[in-house]
């Protein structure tokens, strides 16, 4: 099997099913629960719907919390939306924890959001919201602070992501290059073909804050702005809905069925 | 920032998108699959379809549309009437649509509302409400589309279905719908300020300026229209670029 789509019974992945097939019309694609076909795809996606605790709670109760461990630490793995946020030690949502791969918590969009103009934001953060890519300095010994957007809005501003003790990038997840001998911003190949601050697709009430600012791949604001994109090795993981992002997330998707990580 | 939604609204009974005027006189506007990709195409930021008869016949045929524009069309779909329970927003999500729209059986069945985001999560679940002005500043909710008076009042409404579990409110006024006069502003305002979760306004656009006006001076978080866009008016992309030129926040 080329790609697993893991199904724990939480809502509907057809959509999923639909966009990757769009984009790897070659590809064998299976919609599984069996934990077997997860263990042996040579790609995952991680789907997730609805509210934590239930998807946890069916992951469970359907034995594939191995498998998606398993292939999360070890393959091409794309997490998105709940599939996201599982990955983190522990959610608000239902205060539980989750499979604890990446170090941090879930947590909710506070009430009464305003935006600058002071009108109410409304949650869930619903619709098509810009995706700004973290720089990345080529160096693996390099400042692991999130550059500051031009737009306003840097992470140094609010308390939406606390950045303590950023650990060094590991160095899978970051293909490094130097262009001239100079060091040269490097980007995920992810984003390929991707615009800086393309809009994607986003429904969620909570949102990831990882430990570790390093493996923050790209914001999004909604005011203050989130962690909406993150990154570890062979494990790629989204906020926004890329299946159901027209073009922007075709390309994302496209670029994940042929991603090679180290 | 999030970007305010236009959403093209397609109105189908027995395979075809028609269009009607304050809920009845029914046009032909063409095939929903073909319409769907041109509004994909021009920058929609999702489509709904409302299934208008909703017969049993036609169910068939509801489906096969939703799966083909669900092949072809990577934005988020809602497929709405006739949703009756649980097992009938299961079938929708499986035949291809993210969201399912609920009216008439919110209000016969509130329960239904709450099963059903209980079970698929409040992301996939619209409230629809049909309102017709009572009074000034009332408003009052109709079912079976627009033929039955409820004696709920549409504000009061909302907030019980999004306590239930609505993730999404499309709030149509039936005095505005097909008229061409502009979204009612005061019972989008109404309904917006009272809710946490996003509201669509429906109902009445016929300019490009009435969309504006929603999101302006409605509140809205996102508009949904159909005429102006089905005979050729206007397209969605026209639509976003005089949003932004009023400093509304679209996606172009």
């Amino acid at each position: 099997m080329d790609i697993a789509v893991v199904d724990y019974g939480m809502g509907n992945l057809r959509s999923v099913q639909q966009a990757l097939r769009a984009v790897a019309p070659g590809a064998s694609i299976a919609v599984t629960g069996d934990p077997l076909v997860v263990a042996q795809a040579a790609r995952v996606v991680f789907p997730g719907q609805g509210a934590m605790p239930d998807c946890m709670r069916e992951l469970e109760a359907r034995g594939l919390r191995a498998a998606v461990l398993q292939a999360a630490r070890g393959k091409p793995f794309l997490g998105i939306c709940i599939g996201l946020q599982m990955l983190f030690e522990r959610s608000a949502e239902g205060n539980i924890p989750g499979l604890g791969i990446l170090p941090g918590k879930v947590v909710r969009f506070a009430g009464d959001l305003r935006d600058v103009q002071g009108n109410k934001l409304k949650v869930p953060h619903m619709g098509w919201n810009q995706v700004r890519r973290i720089e990345q300095p080529a160096s693996p010994q390099g400042d692991a602070t999130i550059t500051p957007s031009p737009s306003g809005g840097g992470l140094g501003r609010g308390n939406a992501l606390p950045l303590p003790n950023p650990l060094p990038r590991s160095e899978g997840a970051v293909a490094a290059s130097t262009v001239g001998g100079s060091p040269k911003v490097d980007e995920h190949p992810l984003w390929a073909g991707i615009e800086q601050d393309a809009r994607f697709y986003f429904v969620h009430s909570y949102y990831v804050q990882p430990q570790d600012a390093a493996l923050v791949q790209a914001t999004s604001d909604y005011p203050q702005p989130f962690a909406c994109a993150v990154a570890r090795d062979n494990l790629f993981a989204v906020q926004f809905h890329p299946e159901k992002s027209q073009s922007a997330g075709l390309t994302l998707l496209r670029n994940f069925v042929n991603w090679n990580p180290v | 920032m999030l970007a305010k939604r236009i959403i093209p609204c397609l109105d189908v009974t027995a395979g075809r998108v028609v269009k009607g005027v304050s809920f009845v006189q029914l046009r032909d506007a063409g095939d929903p699959v073909e319409i769907a990709r041109r509004y994909d195409e021009q920058g929609a930021d999702e489509l709904t379809f409302l299934d208008i008869t909703a017969s049993s016949d036609d169910r068939g045929i509801l489906f096969r549309i939703i799966e083909q524009v669900a092949e072809q069309v990577f934005i988020p779909l809602t497929v709405g009437g006739g949703v009756r329970k649980v097992e009938d927003v299961r079938n929708l999500l499986n035949a291809g649509a993210d969201k399912v729209s609920i009216n008439t059986s919110a209000v016969l069945n509130p329960q239904l509302v709450a099963d059903a985001a209980g079970r698929y999560g409040s992301q996939c679940i619209v409230v629809a409400i049909d309102a017709k002005q009572a009074a000034p500043g009332k408003w009052e909710v109709f079912t079976h589309g627009g033929r039955k008076a409820t004696g709920l009042d549409a504000v009061a409404w909302a907030k019980h279905m999004q306590a239930l579990g609505a993730g999404e409110i499309l709030l149509t006024s039936m005095d505005r719908d097909g008229q061409k006069t502009g979204f009612d502003l005061a019972l989008t305002r109404a309904v917006t300020d009272a809710l946490e979760i996003p509201v669509i306004a429906s109902g009445g656009a016929g300019t490009l300026q009435h969309l504006a006006d929603g999101v302006k001076l409605g509140g809205a978080d996102a508009v949904l229209a159909a005429s102006i866009f089905h005979y050729g008016e206007y397209t969605v992309q026209q639509a976003k670029q005089f949003m932004a030129q009023q400093g509304i926040e679209v996606r172009l």
